[in-house]
């Protein structure tokens, strides 16, 4: 009898959607809120073991040293620099792919798609190879054939960020030329035929109709860059086999996160890197949101 | 004449192509090329191009499969644990898509907010807290570790409340004055319909699972039990003693997933860009 109330409560239509977002709910209040409030809570305290004390900002104040503020400037640089890099080039790529000249797209496109399906891991490996400091490791045989010197291409501030924004280039260019063709075939076959008759060139039709028209992609593919781009650690773990660049040239927000939180076992100081780095996400978040608010305000 | 000029077009597009393409696959062809060397070479000459061919052979490889590394144990690892998390995310983020999408309830929009909240903030904030959870639930050096906080993806939720929105409610009601549960029209109806955002999704969830690298790293402590990411991260000695394994290793888990690409392209091509403007 009692079984069959419990079963009638639990098969009523108010009740059934609950129960299908429970997972939901259960793993958002375990592994993201709870992780979430404890980190706040981390980050004004001194954590050692199973005691902790309330220190205040003093966290906060320890963060402002040279290491972090360098850690910040290079996962900002590595944003700024792949997002104009990564909107540009599979942008271009993608209009030459849909251009009604092309053959064989879809071949391309997939040949171009195969970095993607690499792990960090491998690609970073591969990247760490070829950017070896042998004589005979391939960009410095490239190189070689311009005559110029063998380069120590990971120990250099400048011939880290090139191989970091190739390695990137190289994984994500075909995935976000991907998303710009998708984009790119939603546009209205009419409104190019209308700018033909009107006897627009190329670039007049590229920059007044197919620029616009893909807004909304470019503003997606803009947020997951500068998403990934602030986050981005694991590739620099790998290019440098650890999380130890020589001088810093490729600590990250992230990886100083990493030092301090696994390696130097500060906790506190850990969480307030965290919590730097979430605000820094959450006003690119209200700018994105912002932008496109205007944006659809503007359509209207 | 006008035929003409697009025909240098195309051509010249496919030669822009082709070079483009040659210098996409340019780092697995010198991974693959280097597999076929010992890996003492590469320590002595560099990551290259240069091949003797007359000394080409598949040691390697042969060293690869003779059980003597664990090699096969990482695989093995890293196959389990993709298996079961994408089983477990699929079902569970297809339940909760679902709902979502197929209900008025009190309260689903500030959860839906919730969704999207946890879709917007990069994981690793909180991965300090999280590996702390892990230790007091017991859970370190455990699959279950790796897996548990993953188990509901925002992204699957998101991509199946999506795709379901586009199937009329009616559904539902000539399915309920049938006499189908809640439950059952759930597992009846709209399991069968959903197939095709299954392996879309299922892809997406599997790269991730494959291909994970910082979590797992973290979770697992003993040697038996690291995944394959880890395994080759962890054979990057600069001795580069255990490069034959690195360089073969790093080929063979390549070489199935390609093999998977070519088979099904376009789900792959659908799970991997899932979240685009469609949303």
């Amino acid at each position: 009898m009692k079984k069959n109330i419990i079963k009638r409560f639990l098969y009523s239509q108010k009740v059934a959607p609950y129960v299908f977002i429970l997972p939901f709910i259960l793993t958002f209040i375990i592994f993201f809120a709870y992780p979430m409030v404890s980190t706040v809570v981390m980050s004004f305290q001194k954590v050692s073991g199973g005691n902790s004390q309330f220190i205040g900002l003093h966290n906060y104040k320890t963060l402002w040293n040279p290491i972090f503020i360098k850690s910040l400037k290079n996962s900002a640089f590595y944003t700024i620099v792949t997002c104009a890099l990564m909107i540009p080039i599979p942008l271009v790529l993608a209009a030459m792919l849909n251009s009604k000249f092309m053959k064989k797209k879809t071949l391309f496109r997939s040949v171009m798609f195969i970095p993607a399906l690499t792990s960090v891991v491998v690609a970073g490996t591969i990247f760490r190879l070829m950017f070896g400091e042998l004589e005979g490791s391939f960009m410095n045989q490239v190189i070689g054939s311009f005559g110029l010197d063998p380069i120590v291409w990971l120990r250099r501030p400048t011939t880290v960020w090139i191989a970091l924004f190739l390695l990137c280039l190289w994984r994500w260019t075909g995935v976000n030329m991907m998303y710009f063709l998708s984009g790119l075939q939603q546009i209205p076959k009419e409104l190019y035929e209308s700018a033909e008759i009107d006897g627009a060139n190329k670039i007049k039709v590229f920059r007044y109709i197919t620029l616009p028209q893909i807004k909304p992609t470019t503003i997606y593919v803009l947020t997951i860059s500068i998403f990934g781009g602030l986050a981005m650690f694991t590739e620099s773990y790998i290019l440098f086999n650890g999380n130890k660049s020589p001088n810093n040239v490729g600590t990250t927000v992230v990886g100083y996160l990493y030092r301090m939180g696994w390696e130097q076992n500060n906790i506190g100081l850990a969480s307030a890197i965290g919590l730097v780095l979430l605000f820094i996400v959450m006003v690119v978040n209200v700018i994105q949101l912002i932008i496109n608010g205007t944006f659809k305000k503007g359509e209207n | 004449m006008r035929l003409k000029k697009n025909n240098i077009m195309t051509i010249l597009l496919l030669i822009f192509f082709i070079i483009v393409s040659l210098i996409i696959l340019l780092p697995l062809i010198l991974l693959f090329v280097s597999s076929l060397r010992p890996g003492s070479d590469l320590m002595r000459y560099g990551l290259n191009l240069n091949i003797d061919w007359s000394e080409v052979n598949l040691n390697t490889y042969k060293l690869l499969f003779s059980g003597q590394n664990p090699y096969f144990i990482w695989y093995k690892n890293s196959l389990v644990i993709t298996v079961v998390q994408v089983a477990l995310a699929l079902f569970l983020s297809a339940c909760v898509g679902y709902g979502f999408a197929m209900y008025d309830f009190k309260f689903k929009n500030t959860l839906f907010i919730c969704v999207l909240l946890v879709m917007m903030v990069p994981p690793e904030i909180i991965l300090l807290p999280l590996y702390r959870l892990t230790i007091k639930m017991n859970l370190i050096d455990s699959m279950w570790g790796i897996i548990l906080p993953y188990i509901v993806v925002p992204m699957l939720i998101f991509f199946f409340r999506q795709y379901l929105s586009g199937i009329p409610k009616e559904f539902l009601d000539a399915a309920r004055v049938d006499g189908c549960t809640e439950y059952g029209i759930f597992y009846r109806v709209m399991v069968p319909l959903m197939k095709p955002s299954f392996a879309a999704m299922g892809i997406y969830q599997g790269m991730q699972s494959w291909n994970n690298f910082l979590w797992p790293m973290i979770v697992m402590r003993s040697a038996s039990k690291i995944t394959l990411p880890v395994g080759l991260q962890s054979l990057l000695s600069p001795y580069g003693n255990n490069y034959d394994i690195l360089i073969a290793g790093s080929c063979f888990a390549i070489i199935p997933i390609l093999i998977l690409f070519v088979l099904f392209q376009s789900y792959f091509i659908d799970g991997m860009t899932a979240g685009g403007v469609k949303g």
